[in-house]
């Protein structure tokens, strides 16, 4: 057949207006699809910027504490040298507390003493008991102020205010003002907030239980799931025949690593605390949640970087008479290391912000001083800033703000850790 | 004690690997190359017998310890008592001489019950005493075991390498493991749930008032385990997120892959990650600190009446959480298709815009719409954002300004502070978490199959 | 209706006596630091079909992309020097390339029809460009452009199938008929049979002969035989650089330069 006889069709007159206007539209079309494409990047990035500036805004105040100084008279017939813990604290404070003020008249004490933190006393207590040589002298000593007071100094309340709407009344700001005046006010770093465990005074409260925690639950989670998970991973990659077995276990695992958090949670609670009888909020069964969410992650990636380890070099070490497991423990174990580690401290990472399985084997419990070890009761960073957002405290807020701006730390140093180790150590094929 | 006993599994385990090493080497310099196996193997084959089997008898121990002497507990009682008593009033009595027994005494306890207490101490010093000598028998077993297997022709890489096997087996049954520890665990709560609730008002009540009292007197028919308004608030919230999420991350992704340069991409996809890898506690507080405020303002000064704890910000903070997740996963859909569909496109003379819209999203779609039910399973399963912002009392409503509870808040909720097993309340909780783990896995296998479909067919 | 001499002569004296379609004058193009054309001349006639050839890496696909600016969907890469369509700069900024690009269409080396229905794939140029106004006239357009790529009496059956289900050569032709659906004046080929078989190439390749009376065409193609059988004009690249350029017959059997004569009889490429 011949097409000379096809009638051809009539040539497309391209600068026709018709076809002008037409491609005009297109234009505008494809122009208003890249439009919206960069305003959702700009809504994404907006969201992520508005979430980090309202995190440092609120969270900043938090990392200075209003400290006042104090002359206190620790007076020998107050104190007995023998037995220092069981003198009358509450009286030797107030009365050192009042010689600063001689004009506070006894209708105002109630106020007056209210702009101290509420563990004063203790804290001073606490500090003669370590040293009874203080005893018949005068000491200074320098401990916060209450939250309301804290907030006053830090300019979050409005003295315009009317005084019933504020949480400091005109009788403590005018003795804030005058103690200010006396130097007795200081606003230095809050290393309380490092160094401090929890409290129910915003004031004295700190995320060194909590820190402690994440840590102990951390370690024991990369403590099962680095070894297991490379075990696993070199099992089913250089070992496993291929059938059904290791094709359930192949779908176990990815669909474990899409399972809700708080699935885990249940699990834990109801295997290794209701069936095995582990103890409640401690760091090992939290660790040991963790552990199970982490470990897809790290057999995933300990996968894909045995695969990518080139034949020649298994060929190589097989060549020279190795055995299996040695070529895989000597030659492709260390060369995949690299990005098997990187991944674990990004599976880490992620197991340092999950909140729901620990809430559910109680690791929100309110401990006041840090676990020593992994069986002790604890909190862990994330359930520490769950239970703060809780609470009613003003101070609480900007200490939560405080506390989240200290795991998102965590988290982008360790992050960068793994990026640093892909960057350095990461072999291309 | 037990730290001990740790202690001393790990220093017998040295002992058997440095000494079967030394006795190897010896062996081998008298027999010279016709031995099978390298020191080292002989030394590690000792310490694997010495160090694994004590550890397995510890854990054993530790795991059953504490149940078999609670019931020796218990079985010091009257038989007639204790079968009266409800699962909560034992672990009450055990706890109680287990306070007793450690030194704290509160107000006078029965005779019985300070007796028990002694019998507690001296069975827990016998058990302890008993489980570090049987520790110790079975290391010193080890050891001389894997001593005199030594010789020339023990092959002990290969008894080193079976044991590594073994090991690594174990290890990939894990995820086995978790899976049927997952479902067992909430099918048997679930099931010891509806021995008290009957299974159709979980299916069908529409109430659901889990806070029953907890008298012995009262039973369950006081509290209301209707579970449709739970699920209602669960997929009013995971809507707002998806209707969010959606568009804005589909788009994110299309402009990445098509319109952007190479340094703005490289800029702008780290940023995203950001997003993606902040804690959900995180959102959360955002969500109670800044949005439903700001929700709540914008409303009224709409005139509209919104509630405190609304879906509408609960919702859309989980959107800004899956944003990134989609985003990624979307690009990923789109990057999979051929270079060639898009020369074939320009080559036709088409728009990028064209291109897009009607070769690259239509290729794509099955990666896309796999991933967008990975983050419809992520949403529902997504916890902390909304214990934080959403609301706790269940209601048959979706309208988005109104306070509604999800699945994952109430089990949180349910469970916090309490861990006796057997009142419907917290039982409840794992019913809901059956029912979110078959939602989710349903939806999880329904996009890996999508997903995997989509790229063999590239 | 004319006699096959008849079309023979009249083709021949179109490739002799060209009127010049495309022309391109001191054309190099960079992949970021690396050149990869030397101030290539070259002209393509019209109505005729010119075969690019050359060892690989030589730059004849990197020339032929240039025609149609594909090469703009590469970010790194970069064209000087003018070509024209025409007679008109297509490299001008003033240039619409949607427009170009439906007036010089393209065919790629490995068949890639848009993974909808046969019907979808032609339809989509016509569609995109705003050619019809009705159904009727795009069910039209569709069956012709399938007509012409000698492809409609095998799929007009199963029109709603999607394009990718075909085997190797009917995609290939599928792909030619979705480049015809937009009615472009020149067609580049690039490498059209090297993913087909014997049986299809032929097929392919007899197409080609017959379009030429409508469309100026432009094929870069590895296979000597190939470019004997289709072309009436041949230009040899080599390292980036034209080497020679003439009438198909002269350069197979008496070339001007030592190096085409090497790669035409094999002696290396």
């Amino acid at each position: 057949m011949s097409i000379a006889n096809e009638t051809a069709r009539p040539a497309v007159d391209w600068r026709s207006v018709e076809v002008t206007r037409f491609r005009k539209r297109r234009y505008a079309a494809d122009r208003r699809l890249q439009f919206y494409g960069m305003g959702a990047i700009v809504i994404a990035l907006g969201l992520l910027a508005i979430l980090v500036t309202s995190l440092i805004s609120t969270g900043y105040s938090a990392f200075t504490q209003t400290m006042v100084t104090v002359p206190i008279e620790l007076r020998e017939d107050q104190i007995d040298r023998e037995d220092p813990f069981s003198a009358n604290w509450r009286t030797i404070l107030r009365d050192s507390l009042k010689k600063l003020t001689p004009e506070l008249e006894a209708s105002q004490e109630r106020d007056y003493f209210a702009l101290f933190t509420n563990n004063a006393q203790f804290l001073v207590r606490d500090q003669v008991v370590k040293n009874p040589q203080l005893i018949g002298t005068t000491v200074s000593f320098t401990f916060p102020v209450a939250d309301p007071v804290d907030q006053l100094s830090k300019g979050n309340i409005d003295r315009n205010q009317p005084e019933q709407l504020r949480r400091v009344n005109d009788v403590q700001i005018a003795f804030y003002d005058k103690l200010s005046e006396q130097g007795a006010i200081s606003v230095p770093f809050n290393w309380s907030l490092f160094f401090n465990a929890d409290s129910r005074f915003p004031e004295l409260a700190g995320l060194a239980g909590a820190i402690s925690g994440s840590f102990w639950a951390l370690l024991v989670c990369f403590l099962i799931s680095f070894p297991a998970g490379i075990a696993a991973a070199i099992y089913l990659e250089e070992f496993a025949p291929k059938n059904r077995l290791t094709d359930l276990i192949e779908v176990n695992i990815n669909n474990l690593a899409a399972v809700p958090s708080v699935v885990f949670g249940l699990l834990a609670l109801a295997v290794f605390i209701g069936w095995f009888g582990m103890p409640r909020s401690v760091p090992l069964v939290g660790g040991m949640t963790l552990a199970l969410m982490t470990l897809p992650t790290i057999i995933i990636v300990t996968r894909a970087s045995l695969k990518s380890v080139p034949a020649s070099i298994r060929e190589a070490a097989l060549g020279v008479g190795a055995s299996k497991h040695e070529v895989i423990l000597h030659h492709i174990l260390p060369l995949a290391m690299p990005t098997i580690l990187t991944g674990t401290i990004i599976g880490l990472a992620q197991a340092l912000g999950e909140t729901a399985p620990l809430l559910l084997i109680g690791m929100n419990a309110f401990i006041t001083s840090p676990p020593a070890g992994f069986l002790e009761p604890s909190t862990a960073l994330p359930t520490q800033i769950f239970i703060w957002a809780d609470s009613p405290e003003r101070g609480f807020v900007s200490r939560t703000s405080a506390a989240i701006l200290v795991l998102l730390s965590f988290l982008i140093t360790m992050n960068a850790i793994a990026i640093f180790f892909r960057q350095r150590f990461e072999r291309r094929w | 004690m037990v730290a001990n006993t740790f202690l001393v599994i790990f220093l017998l385990t040295i002992v058997g690997y440095v000494a079967a090493r030394i006795h190897a080497k010896s062996v081998l310099e008298k027999v010279g190359a016709q031995m099978h196996s390298r020191p080292i193997y002989h030394g590690v084959n000792a310490a694997i017998w010495t160090g694994v089997p004590a550890l397995i008898i510890i854990l054993f121990w530790l795991m059953f310890q504490n149940t078999v002497i609670n019931q020796l507990l218990l079985g010091l009682f009257e038989p007639s008592r204790i079968e009266a008593m409800t699962s909560a009033d034992k672990s009450l009595l055990i706890s109680e001489i287990r306070q007793i027994a450690a030194g704290r005494i509160f107000g006078t306890p029965e005779d019985m019950v300070l007796a028990a207490a002694q019998k507690l101490n001296d069975w827990t010093w016998i058990a302890r005493a008993s489980m570090f000598a049987v520790v110790l028998a079975a290391c010193l077993a080890g050891v001389a075991f894997g001593l005199r297997a030594i010789g020339p022709r023990f092959r002990a890489r290969y008894s080193v390498e079976r044991s590594l096997n073994a090991f690594m087996i174990f290890c990939s049954f894990v995820a086995i493991f978790t899976t049927i520890g997952i479902i067992a665990s909430l099918v048997y709560e679930s099931y010891q749930f509806f021995s008290m609730v009957p299974a159709y008002e979980f299916f069908f009540g529409l109430r659901w008032e889990p806070q029953i009292p907890l008298r012995a007197d009262q039973v369950a028919g006081l509290g209301a385990f209707g579970a449709i308004p739970v699920f209602v608030g669960t997929f009013v919230i995971a809507t707002i997120a998806m209707v969010f999420a959606v568009p804005i991350g589909l788009l994110t992704a299309i402009y990445l892959t098509e319109y952007a340069d190479h340094r703005v991409r490289a800029t702008i996809k780290p940023l995203l990650e950001i997003l993606a890898g902040v804690p959900t506690v995180v959102y959360g507080f955002f969500a109670v600190l800044i949005v439903a405020p700001l929700i709540r303002d914008f409303g009224t000064g709409l005139g509209l009446d919104v509630a405190p704890r609304s879906a509408l910000a609960a919702g859309g903070v989980m959107a800004i959480m899956l944003i990134p997740f989609i985003s990624s996963l979307s690009d990923d859909a789109l990057a999979a298709v051929p270079r060639a569909m898009r020369e074939g496109s320009y080559a036709m003379g088409a728009t990028k815009g064209e291109t897009i819209r009607k070769v690259l999203l239509p290729a794509a779609l099955p990666g896309i719409m796999g991933g967008i039910l990975l983050a419809l399973s992520r949403a529902i399963g997504e916890t902390m954002i909304v214990v934080m912002a959403a609301g706790l009392i269940a209601s048959m409503n979706i309208n988005p300004l109104d306070s509604v509870t999800t699945v994952t808040v109430q089990i949180v909720t349910l469970l916090i502070g309490d861990s006796a097993f057997d009142n419907p309340k917290t039982l409840s909780a794992f019913a809901l978490g059956l029912m979110l783990f078959l939602i989710t896995l349903v939806l999880n296998v329904l996009a890996l199959t999508i997903v995997r479909k989509y790229r063999e067919k590239y | 209706m004319l006699t096959d001499t008849t079309i023979e002569k009249k083709l021949t004296a179109m490739a002799n006596d060209p009127k010049i379609k495309m022309r391109g004058n001191k054309v190099n193009v960079f992949y970021g630091e690396k050149q990869a054309l030397f101030d290539v001349d070259l002209d393509v006639p019209g109505n005729a079909v010119m075969a690019l050839i050359g060892p690989s890496g030589c730059g004849k696909s990197t020339f032929l992309r240039c025609l149609n600016r594909m090469n703009d969907t590469i970010d790194i890469c970069k064209v000087t020097g003018d070509i024209t369509l025409d007679g008109e700069d297509i490299y001008d900024p003033k240039i619409d390339v949607v427009e170009l690009r439906a007036r010089v269409g393209m065919v790629f080396q490995k068949p890639n029809p848009f993974p909808k229905s046969i019907y979808e794939n032609i339809a989509y140029g016509p569609r995109i460009h705003g050619l019809t106004k009705t159904k009727a006239e795009l069910d039209e357009v569709v069956e012709s452009s399938l007509r012409k790529a000698a492809i409609w009496e095998e799929v007009k059956d199963r029109l709603q199938e999607p394009g990718t289900g075909l085997s190797g050569g009917q995609q290939q032709r599928l792909c030619i008929a979705r480049a015809i659906a937009v009615s472009p004046e020149v067609i580049l080929m690039d490498e059209p049979c090297s993913a087909l078989d014997p049986i299809a190439t032929a097929k392919v390749e007899e197409l080609i002969d017959e379009l030429r009376l409508n469309f100026t065409i432009v094929i870069v193609t590895h296979s000597m035989q190939q470019a004997a059988r289709v072309s009436q004009r041949t230009a040899m690249f080599h390292l980036g650089n034209l080497v020679e350029e003439g009438p198909t017959d002269k350069m197979f059997t008496n070339p001007d330069t030592k190096l085409t004569q090497d790669y035409i009889t094999g002696r290396f490429g």
